[in-house]
């Protein structure tokens, strides 16, 4: 899960790590108040779930209040990358001397938390790793031990020769690194980490993602989730127990099982058709979960032919098939759906079809010809 | 033979008594996998499917002898149930659990290794070693005795490579499922080397997605330690990056760990990658044509990467024999396009 700039600096001020004045503004008024509160030259930043923001046009400098509320107005309801700014953080300017790189990220490979440092701040790491890899400095933290002092010393040395400068930075990397470990993050991220002309050192910006798996024990977390910020569709997936991921083709598929769900999109791709979608069902054969992703599948205007393929192994084809029958009683589809069901209890499962006489299939490949070729593709 | 598990296997199932651990701990008993117990706390002294309960791991390894466990209980309590085990002495674990936080599994890894222990998982469909033992929620009903060992990131595709196999007669020894998540116990490279150490096992299949480095990893593994023939599907060339598609672990994440590395890096070692998993056994059967995978050299990979140098340094004859494994995968590559298959089809 994502959260704003401007949650993900409340979660780095919580951990002790200095981050300027701020607060997030709904409209140009609220925007209004908080610069005047600020009283000081002030930045307005677009809150969306997406990198880019400064080049968009979603991130202005405010000499005063005024200011501020006409860069409120323009910014709020802006688009960029196809998301519509809801808020916008209105935060103290600073006076920027240098820019550095901080992050840490759950490296896969090590099984460890990686701290990655870079003087080379202010533009997109990737970039950096591409062009000047030499300017990344990283370390594997033994989760077991945690990290040490003399650790994140000898990084905060890569970034600072001062030495208030180097202590400061220490204590950021060690409280970045608690608060990883406190939210159940699976990247933190200060970019850029700014020594500014009194010589402090701040976050000027933060981003935090949060491990989905982790959330049950994050109650304070999970409540900062942006429904506005998501698609429709995926919101009602996640209500409904379903994993499902919006994309732009017009076949529509229902699937049991991530991989195979995946599968059967580039198979999709693979016969000339287009995913409209990945929609996995789960492990539990539910009538009513199948209910629920006929119903948001059907919710996309450029879904011309649904798919529907099961693999039962613990699910079970005839609960599937008891879920179909119900959609078609309740939404009643006008586009062609094309069913394979295969597995435990796939003769049952025939029977209990027979009353919605769908077309169907008897393998992977044959399901993904047939939804394309109903769909008039 | 077979990789993890076998008929030595002894297994415990902790959270038995848990509406999946119960109905699992019956169907692996079904299937012949030498059941000796289960745990949960506070149920020890009952039955479930004939199987003595326990209040704790310690008191069921020290009663039972086993050596093996497969973990149902939910997330909250998985990592614990993984200390337990592991603690108590169990040499293999498999978390079936999905959804376990990642940075708990960051904790309890090293304490596995430390122990010299094996961990399945979590988030993962668990094994078959066919004829043996079955560990975990796979459907037994679709696997057959052979040769063929099936590792796999994924669950019901896995079941459907299986399925292939079957119905194309090549029966497998050992299917595994690793999980799907980001911090998982065993990787490809863990089933690879063993694979390749079980004599039972004449060829592999394996199954990727989106997501990490591991494909790539397994890659470079084959091109120095594998000789057995091996054939993949990876799934995802159509998912959207930055968006996690199910499990945990598959998601494109800042431009890396996309479908297409993946198959570039393992087409360069001679590995095929099937366009559907209903095209692997074919796949396998055209790769084990030509008996051994050749056992690359460095200097023969390289040129095998680039066309061009390939053409203008064709020499020794020695070379031209080493070239073959390169050549079938590009027509099996070609193959994969619509267009191709609608022919082969007419």
């Amino acid at each position: 899960m994502k959260i704003h700039e401007y949650q993900a600096k409340e979660v780095f001020a919580e951990a002790g790590i200095p981050v300027p004045a701020g607060k997030v503004a709904a409209n140009p008024i609220e925007a209004f108040e908080i610069a005047e509160e600020i009283n000081r030259p002030v930045m307005v930043k677009a809150q969306v779930h997406v990198g880019g923001r400064g080049k968009a046009g979603g991130i202005k400098y405010a000499e005063n209040a005024e200011s501020a509320k006409i860069l409120a107005q323009s910014i709020i309801g802006m688009d960029i990358k196809g998301l519509t700014v809801q808020k916008a953080l209105i935060t103290e300017a600073e006076d920027i001397i240098s820019e550095s790189y901080v992050g840490i990220i759950l490296d896969r490979v090590t099984k460890r938390p990686v701290i990655m440092v870079s003087p080379a701040g202010g533009i997109d790491i990737e970039e950096v790793a591409q062009k000047t890899p030499e300017k990344i400095f990283k370390l594997a933290v033994d989760p077991v031990v945690g990290l040490k002092s003399y650790q994140a010393r000898n990084l905060a040395f890569k970034l600072f020769r001062d030495i208030n400068q180097v202590r400061a930075t220490t204590n950021i990397l060690m409280q970045l690194y608690d608060a990883f470990w406190k939210v159940d993050a699976s990247l933190v991220e200060i970019n850029p980490l700014i020594c500014n002309t009194d010589a402090k050192v701040i976050a000027l910006d933060a981003k935090v993602n949060i491990d989905d798996n982790g959330l049950y024990r994050q109650k304070n977390i999970a409540a900062m989730r942006d429904l506005d910020a998501e698609i429709t569709e995926e919101v009602q997936a996640r209500e409904a127990d379903l994993s499902y991921v919006k994309l732009d083709g017009n076949i529509g598929c229902m699937v049991n099982g991530a991989g195979l769900a995946m599968a059967t999109m580039d198979l999709v791709k693979r016969y000339g058709g287009g995913p409209a979608n990945f929609l996995d069902i789960g492990g539990s054969s539910n009538p009513e979960k199948v209910v629920a992703a006929m119903r948001i599948i059907l919710s996309d205007p450029n879904v011309r032919a649904i798919l529907i393929n099961i693999f039962g192994g613990i699910t079970r084809c005839d609960d599937v098939a008891t879920g179909i029958v119900a959609a078609f009683k309740e939404l009643n589809p006008s586009i062609p759906v094309v069913v394979r069901l295969t597995g435990t209890n796939e003769e049952a499962a025939q029977k209990i079809l027979r009353s919605v006489n769908l077309p169907s299939a008897d393998t992977l490949d044959n399901v993904v010809k047939k939804a394309i070729e109903l769909a008039g593709l | 033979m077979s990789i993890f598990i076998s008929k030595k296997t002894k297994l415990i199932v902790q959270g038995i008594t848990g509406r999946d651990g119960s109905f699992h701990a019956e169907q692996m008993k079904k299937y012949g996998t030498k059941v000796v117990g289960g745990v949960t706390p506070g149920k020890g002294g009952s039955k479930v499917a004939g199987i003595p309960v326990f209040d704790t791991v310690e008191e069921a390894v020290a009663k039972t002898k086993a050596n093996t466990s497969v973990i149902y209980v939910p997330p909250p309590f998985a990592v614990d149930a993984i200390f337990e085990a592991v603690s108590a002495g169990i040499k293999t674990v498999i978390c079936i659990t999905e959804g376990v936080p990642a940075n708990d599994m960051m904790k309890v890894y090293p304490f596995v290794k430390e122990h010299g222990a094996r961990l399945i998982g979590p988030n993962c469909p668990g094994l078959i070693s066919v004829g043996q033992s079955k560990v975990g929620i796979m459907p037994s009903t679709i696997v057959k005795k052979g040769g063929v060992g099936v590792v796999s990131r994924s669950g019901t595709l896995t079941y459907e490579a299986i399925w292939a196999l079957t119905e194309a007669g090549m029966g497998q020894s050992t299917c595994i499922g690793i999980g799907g998540d980001q911090v998982i116990g065993t990787n490809f490279i863990d089933c690879l080397e063993a694979f390749q150490a079980d004599p039972a096992t004449k060829a592999i299949v394996m199954i990727g997605e989106i997501g990490g480095s591991d494909e790539e990893d397994a890659a470079k593994y084959i091109k120095k330690y594998v000789t057995k023939p091996v054939v993949a599907f990876i799934a995802g060339q159509t998912a959207p990056p930055g968006k996690r598609m199910g499990h945990a672990g598959a998601i494109i994440a800042g431009g890396s760990g996309t479908a297409e590395d993946k198959i570039v890096a393992l087409n360069k070692v001679g590995v095929p990658v099937a366009g559907s998993p209903t095209e692997l056994p074919a796949a396998l059967k055209e790769l084990m044509k030509g008996a051994k995978r050749p056992a690359p050299k460095k200097a023969t990979l390289k040129k095998a990467a680039t066309k061009k140098t390939k053409a203008k340094k064709a020499t020794v004859k020695k070379v031209a024999a080493k070239k073959l494994a390169p050549k079938k995968q590009r027509g099996l590559k070609k193959a994969a396009s619509p267009k191709r298959t609608k022919k082969a089809k007419k």
